[in-house]
């Protein structure tokens, strides 16, 4: 019987024959923290008494969350990561720099590779054919120190995707359309792996959304085997693009088989207060919307920014509804300065923030009123995740976020396309 | 055995309902942070929990953020194991890697406020309030290991390293 993706890279990785359910020891090619897990993460490596990192070179340290920090305690907190990446010589990616998952992507993450991150997102590089999953800090700081980590190999489901994107319609239709029907619990301990001529044609931006929001259903991995897209986006990030390609077999055994034909999805959106609480657009239009956001490591890349900002541009935001945008990088925030989508994003009224996570997860900039709601394109709407539990968190693309921001109301951007 | 009282929650308690990320510049002063422990879910919670409670929920409990301030500030709390339907996948790591039990049953059997108590070794809950036994599912090996050595910092310490 053959292997799946996560078969594969798992029994590469830990020198084994690993199959579903099995329980294997497996070398990490990347472990990071960030600012919000990283102290507790750098305690626990204290604690355990390891003397040094196993491999410096690979491992990271990002101040994205709160960037620049917001007040004493995380200032201080920030001061510890600081402290402990001259100690110890690992990498840090200081604020301004982006979200950690995008700059996994952008310089880090290698298909076949086995990342794991102090953050749930870290599923994220699976769209670049990495294995990379999220653990707790203290699962972070063991791997600091031995440079490997247990994992439990997942069973996986096979999602093929086929046919073309309608106009309007985006790769986080596809995913909010997926969450939707499989539940935020539907591939808990699961690794989803996605196929099809669809996926075959879609940019290295739509698949690392897909699979950054894998997560809200509950899995482990979401994957994407690498192509000649892969290739050429390690080409165009100047990266060294020799890997080991790895691919599922054909006669892999898959728990399920789920498919999807993008020319029957339209624009979607998840409710408050959980990412499956699913519906199409349409049915939410009226829907009252104080508050904008774009970005974050979900839909903060420039091909983002670039369908807001057409959208966006020679229009005003409406005058009760404010729009705030956060570039997922440094990269990424050049590159739409150079194209000009700041420039039209700023003057329909919106307000540029650092790149890091910005208004993602209620740190600062962009916390909500009581009773307020906000349409953003990042991958969670729980209650309070915006700093105020007393507020209402619609998720959505950016083309619904950024026809929103113009009628001030949830609005199905075909409308005004 | 694990002897308290039982504090039922729904579905999909998230970790922004346990931690929320309001609160992260309270991180690294965890007695503090403690006091808000489950706070979005039921603010009444951290004032009414005793030693030796426990977390009684529904479905995909610990759902969301890597957080292991989650389970940390749960633990905090004095709760002795967590019983649950279902938990999430990284939620459920963290608890065990901070000694924490976290246990796999039909949770609809027990009522908010029934004195429960947990065998560990013989994966029985007994619900004194109304008579019923419950058994749980048992957790991979590993888990088990570093469980019974109070968490995964003093296995490693132990050991040196993972053993399977
Ligand atoms: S952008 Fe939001 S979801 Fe992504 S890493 Fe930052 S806080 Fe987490």
């Amino acid at each position: 019987m053959g292997k799946t993706l996560a078969e594969k890279i798992l029994s590469q990785k830990s020198g084994s024959d690993a199959r579903a359910g099995d329980i294997v020891i497996a070398s990490v090619d990347l472990v990071f923290a960030q600012d919000t897990t990283g102290p507790l993460t750098v305690r626990q490596f204290q604690t355990s008494r390891f003397e040094r990192l196993a491999n410096p070179q690979k491992t990271v340290l990002f101040l994205d969350h709160a960037a620049p920090s917001p007040n004493q305690g995380l200032s201080t907190d920030h001061m510890l990561l600081r402290h402990f990446a001259q100690q110890t010589g690992c990498l840090i990616s200081d604020i301004g720099n982006g979200v950690c998952h995008q700059i996994v992507a952008e310089s880090l993450a290698k298909p076949g590779d086995v990342i794991i991150g102090a953050d749930s997102h870290t599923v994220t590089a699976g769209g670049l054919g990495a294995f990379a999953t999220g653990m707790g800090s203290t699962d972070i700081a063991i791997a600091f120190g031995l440079g490997k980590s247990w994992f439990r190999v997942p069973e996986s489901i096979k999602v093929v995707v086929s046919g073309n994107f309608p106009d309007g319609v985006y790769a986080k239709d596809l995913i909010l359309y997926l969450i939707g029907q499989i539940g935020a619990d539907g591939a808990t301990y699961k690794a989803l792996e996605f196929s099809g001529d669809s996926v075959n044609t879609m940019s290295m931006s739509q698949r690392l959304t897909i699979a950054n929001m894998t997560v809200e259903a509950g899995a482990k991995a979401g994957l994407f085997a690498a192509d000649k897209t892969t290739q050429d986006y390690l080409a165009s990030q100047g990266r060294d693009n020799h890997y080991q390609p790895v691919f599922p077999d054909v006669d892999a055994s898959y728990e399920q088989t789920i498919n999807i034909k993008v020319p029957n999805l339209e624009p979607m959106v998840s409710k408050p207060h959980t990412v499956d609480n699913t519906a199409p657009v349409r049915e939410l239009k009226g829907t009252k919307i104080q508050q904008v956001f774009i970005g974050t490591c979900t839909n903060g890349r420039r091909e983002d920014l670039a369908v807001a900002a057409s959208i966006l541009q020679g229009k005003k935001c409406h005058p009760e509804t404010r729009l705030i945008i956060a570039p997922a990088s440094r990269q990424v925030l050049l590159a739409a300065i150079k194209a000009g989508y700041i420039q039209s994003l700023i003057e329909a009224g919106g307000v540029i923030l650092p790149p890091g996570c910005g208004a993602c997860l209620g740190l600062h900039q962009g916390v909500l009123g009581d009773g307020e709601s906000c349409l953003s394109t990042a991958n969670r709407n729980f209650k309070g995740r915006m700093g105020n539990p007393e507020a209402f968190i619609y998720l959505g693309s950016p083309a619904t976020a950024a026809a929103t921001a113009i009628s001030g109301e949830i609005t199905d951007p075909r409308e005004v396309m | 055995m694990l002897k308290g009282r039982a504090f039922k929650f729904g579905d999909s308690i998230s970790t922004d309902h346990i931690t929320p990320g309001r609160l992260a510049h309270l991180r690294s002063n965890l007695p503090e942070l403690a006091k808000h422990v489950l706070e979005d879910a039921d603010p009444t919670f951290a004032s009414k929990v005793k030693a030796g409670d426990f977390i009684v929920a529904s479905s995909n409990f610990g759902l969301g953020s890597s957080r292991e301030h989650a389970p940390l500030v749960i633990k905090m709390a004095g709760v002795s194991a967590i019983l649950a339907k279902s938990v999430a996948r990284i939620f459920f790591r963290n608890a065990i890697n901070l000694g924490l039990p976290v246990l796999i049953c039909d949770t609809d059997k027990i009522d908010d406020g029934d004195e429960l108590e947990v065998e560990l070794a013989a994966g029985t809950v007994n619900d004194i309030t109304n008579g019923n036994q419950l058994t749980f599912s048992q957790i991979p090996e590993v888990m088990l290991h570093i469980l019974d050595e109070g968490g995964l910092i003093p296995y490693i310490k132990k050991y040196g390293d993972f053993r399977l």
